[in-house]
């Protein structure tokens, strides 16, 4: 067990699509599985970010104050930070709101005289932030969602202990 | 004037090259197959210089210069790539994806955008200035094409084509700086342009989203503005 990496997978405001293609790398799976142990994911019932994780994919933007207090959490409790996917490294559509603000989107999702929930659910910030606005990253995954081959690339090199450089490799949407 | 009084001969990235005197150097250089990129030029139409991606350093010069608008001479020792430049293009295609809303993943364009391929070519994974988020308007009132601002990076070769080639003027640029929007006639909706001949050159030419074809998804939104060089070669010929 000591020589396998931790790993952790987070989910803030995105679509979820990063974690399919997550497991979209099928059988490979199972290879990197002895290689690392999931330690927090949506994927798994912990429910207490660990006070050390060697590498952490965050998927999703920074939308609200939840999202906030999360990454910010993540990133002093991480090696390497990991930003998977459009959301996190651009905002992409969970940013497309900063255009108008939270309120008038609060008011186009519960129209006349509805009442947009305040208690029990965390406040939306003024704007959606890329990942890197808010906490250092070490590593951006561009794609709407990023492939399965790009995200097992991303793994397996850091397991080898080196960098990805994605450069010239994945696009953006 | 002799033909070799017509001929310069310079350096591009240390290789001697000969080239016209009318050439510019992104002329000179792609005809030796080095690459420089570029966002606003398209064969076929006038250079204007717009979007910096071509900038190179020239020996001699105090400032980067745009290949595309800087002609060749006797002597001149350019270089295409360095760190230098390399960073100023990554500062250039920054400022073009901050500056309005290019979601890749919900655009037309999606996999067929200059814009998008240019951050792929030139390795940009993200950017670190701050997006504008602009309030911009979509003009669907054609019933044949859209023009969406929010994908709009201000290249003008809607109004080059529309000008030069098609001959109806009916695209131009008002305001400035990042304020600028491509409009039809004098911002007229482009479906009331009384000048537009729904020819669809501007939205062949176009190299991201914002102008679109309607009722097109998937591979059927890739543009094809191969047809230029051909339609001026065509032209040239009946005018002799």
């Amino acid at each position: 067990m000591s020589d396998t990496k931790t790993l952790a997978t987070v989910w803030l405001d995105g679509c979820s699509g990063c974690h399919m293609s997550l497991l979209d790398m099928d059988e490979r799976l199972i290879e990197l599985s002895s290689q690392f142990t999931l330690v927090y994911s949506p994927l798994v019932d912990q429910k207490v970010f660990p006070e050390h994780v060697d590498v952490t994919l965050v998927e999703g933007a920074v939308a609200s104050e939840d999202d906030l207090k999360k990454v910010r959490k993540i990133r002093d409790h991480t090696g390497v930070l990991v930003s998977l996917g459009d959301c996190a490294l651009t905002g992409n559509v969970s940013a497309m709101r900063n255009r108008f603000g939270p309120e008038p989107v609060l008011l186009r999702v519960y129209p006349d005289g509805q009442k947009a929930p305040s208690t029990g659910v965390p406040a939306l910030l003024d704007r959606v932030r890329p990942v890197h606005e808010v906490v250092p990253v070490d590593v951006f995954v561009p794609g709407c969602p990023p492939s399965a081959d790009t995200i097992y690339q991303v793994l397996t090199e850091l397991l080898a202990g080196r960098v990805p450089t994605l450069e010239g490799v994945a696009h953006f949407g | 004037m002799s033909a070799e009084a017509n001929i310069r001969t310079l350096t591009i990235d240390e290789v001697d090259i000969s080239a016209r005197a009318d050439e510019t150097i992104l002329e000179a250089a792609r005809e030796h197959n080095i690459d420089i990129p570029t966002l606003c030029h398209l064969e076929g139409l006038s250079e204007v210089g717009a979007c910096r991606l071509c900038l190179v350093e020239v020996k001699g010069a105090r400032r980067l210069l745009p290949a595309c608008v800087t002609r060749v001479e006797e002597g001149m020792e350019v270089t295409t790539h360095s760190a230098k430049i390399d960073r100023y293009r990554q500062m250039v295609l920054e400022l073009f994806f901050a500056e309005r809303n290019h979601v890749c993943s919900v655009c037309v364009a999606n996999g067929h955008c200059e814009l998008q391929s240019l951050a792929l070519r030139l390795g940009m994974t993200h950017v670190e200035l701050p997006y504008q988020y602009p309030q911009l308007p979509v003009d669907a009132s054609h019933p044949r094409f859209t023009v969406d601002h929010n994908r709009c990076v201000l290249c003008t070769r809607c109004v080059r084509v529309c000008g030069e080639v098609e001959g109806a003027n009916t695209w131009g640029v008002m305001g400035r700086g990042a304020q600028s929007l491509v409009i039809t006639d004098l911002k007229e909706p482009w479906g009331e342009s009384e000048t537009c001949t729904s020819c669809g050159k501007c939205v062949q030419v176009c190299p991201t989203g914002a102008l679109f074809e309607k009722n097109r998804a998937g591979t059927k939104t890739a543009k094809h503005p191969e047809f230029l060089p051909y339609l001026r070669i065509m032209r040239e010929g009946e005018q002799r």
